[in-house]
């Protein structure tokens, strides 16, 4: 693992250094800060309710900016030839991917990390607690964890960046689409697509309202897994190629 | 040692390379020559464990790359022919995150930095960012992160290539320097680029070995023609230019005696020879009693050698 530890700080650097990775931060906060503003805290409402509202708009950061900061990843790589680097030291593909992974996490938790006065402000002006806040921030954290590797996934299978990001996006649309669409079939079908949405069982149902289930956890963590496993292979297999 | 065995490479249904088989010494410098698409670059990313072969097997080092290949990268440095820059990165900081991904301590790095930067020359642009460099610093770049670790096998794709021609003189300086410590595998299509920096050839033509051995051995695998031109005087006689031509006609392996021509008070020839035989040629015009005002030795053209090698018109076209 110690190679995923360099390449984590040169990705993060990265982020931190580069322009893009703080545009989308700021764009992410700005929209963000504008919904909290005119959704979440229009009328007069429960605390808890605007703390709802809060996560429901909030969760469009881990949604969106997962394939954003995710898009360039591997592509990048490649079309700047600079993954011949990474693929000719001794490392192997699954540290490449994680300490991408990482790095990428991490910055997203920066940005949720500066959107954290939105909630403290409902606390201080209202009645609710430091765990319904937490609860809410870790979904947020699963979510984007989870639409951090689909947009990984992406990455790996192609050298386009752009490719990268609208494969990404399209990925992610289907994966948040699963529940709207079961509702339209019969079961076991609708079950088995219910249960693999994106969005609206686990989190909108789970994490935003405040409750902490087990399976929503494990959910979001093996949709992770997943994905990462999926890049993993797909650097492999392109050895093979 | 490195050795290859029946190495073949598909891409798709497409044979890119194959099968070949050959064998590296230690110490050795061998280039990789062939046409644009001969299968070069392949062989050298197979040979760096960048692509796995779809058939056949390579060592490296005694260490079977398909089956650990991560042995061999720590022995290989690779240059491809793009080089494998993060552009942002300033210099020194992308040398050293190279070395660590080739697993060297913080103290090795600190140790060898020094070194790299003083061998690639590249002390004055330490600190830049790789975006604000030249090609030729590029290049050097890529060549330094591929010897940080001091690897023993050095593998470069192409190292001259979009060079201006000072830039191509100082990349052949280093490289020399490079010889020195480095098994150094090295491909390119320019023939006098491979014949001034390698000890062996390998010509590749549509992915198969086409030839293999030093410049001269691949000219004399060809029964090729060495070309003697040697310029005589005779002192007195009538018919100087007969008695000359007389005289080098009847010299072992030589083939063929040109029509001379006037030159600096004698007379020209062009010998044709199957071998390097200018001693005899002086020694048989001292013992005729004739002056030898010129003698020269030109071996057959590598050029000539390779186009025969990777089939004439195709590759003179």
């Amino acid at each position: 693992m110690r190679a995923t530890s360099i390449i984590y700080k040169r990705e993060l650097g990265r982020y931190l250094r580069s322009p893009i990775g703080w545009i989308i931060a700021a764009a992410a906060l700005l929209v963000e800060g504008i919904l909290f503003q005119s959704q979440a805290l229009s009328g007069e409402q429960l605390s808890a309710i605007v703390l709802e509202r809060y996560f429901y708009y909030a969760s469009g950061i881990p949604t969106f900016c997962g394939v954003l900061l995710a898009f360039r990843l591997l592509a990048e790589e490649r079309q700047n030839h600079s993954m011949v680097l990474l693929k000719t030291s001794p490392i192997r593909d699954t540290e490449i991917i994680l300490g991408k992974f990482f790095a990428a996490l991490t910055f997203m938790t920066i940005i949720f990390v500066l959107s954290i006065y939105m909630p403290l402000l409902v606390k201080v002006n209202g009645k609710i607690t430091f765990a319904q806040i937490f609860v809410g921030y870790f979904g947020m954290f699963l979510l984007g964890s989870a639409t951090l590797a689909i947009g990984i996934f992406a990455s790996s299978l192609t050298r386009h960046q752009i490719v990268a990001a609208l494969l990404g996006a399209v990925f992610v649309l289907i994966m948040c689409m699963l529940f709207p669409l079961a509702k339209r079939l019969d079961s076991p079908v609708r079950d088995v697509l219910e249960q693999v949405d994106l969005w609206w069982i686990h989190f909108q149902n789970g994490f935003m309202r405040g409750i902490l289930n087990l399976k929503d956890v494990i959910y979001y963590l093996a949709v992770t897994y997943f994905f990462l496993l999926l890049a993993v292979k797909t650097l492999e297999a392109k050895r093979w190629q | 040692m490195i050795r290859a065995t029946k190495l073949s490479k598909f891409y798709g249904g497409k044979r890119a390379l194959g099968p070949v088989s050959f064998e590296i010494a230690d110490g050795e410098t061998v280039g990789f020559l062939g046409l644009n698409g001969a299968g070069k670059t392949t062989a050298l990313r197979i040979l760096a464990s960048d692509l796995r072969p779809s058939s056949g097997s390579i060592e490296v080092g005694g260490v079977d790359a398909v089956a650990d290949p991560h042995a061999v990268r720590k022995r290989i440095g690779f240059l491809p022919e793009n080089p494998p820059l993060y552009t942002e990165m300033p210099v020194s900081d992308y040398i050293r995150f190279a070395g660590e991904l080739r697993g060297m301590t913080s103290a090795e790095l600190k140790k060898r930095l020094g070194e790299v930067l003083d061998i690639a020359d590249l002390n004055d642009v330490a600190n830049d960012p790789i975006d604000t460099l030249s090609h030729g610093f590029r290049q050097r770049v890529g060549l330094a992160q591929a010897i940080i670790h001091n690897p023993q096998f050095l593998i470069l794709d192409e190292p001259t290539r979009g060079l201006d021609p000072v830039q191509i003189v100082e990349m052949r300086n280093l490289i020399h320097d490079l010889k020195q410590n480095h098994t150094v595998l090295i491909s390119s299509h320019i023939l006098t680029e491979i014949s001034q920096t390698c000890d062996r050839l390998l010509v590749l033509d549509k992915g198969k070995l086409v030839g293999s051995g030093s410049e001269t051995e691949l000219s004399k695998h060809e029964g090729d023609i060495g070309q003697i031109t040697v310029t005589v005087r005779a002192p007195s006689g009538d018919d100087p230019k007969s008695a000359i031509t007389k005289v080098l006609a009847a010299i072992a392996n030589v083939t063929k005696v040109g029509e001379p021509y006037e030159q600096g008070g004698g007379f020209t020839f062009s010998l044709s020879t199957s071998k390097d035989v200018r001693a005899d040629v002086s020694r048989a015009i001292v013992e005729a009693k004739l002056d030898l005002l010129k003698l020269d030795y030109a071996r057959s053209e590598l050029e000539n050698t390779f186009i025969r090698l990777v089939g004439g018109a195709d590759a003179s076209n």
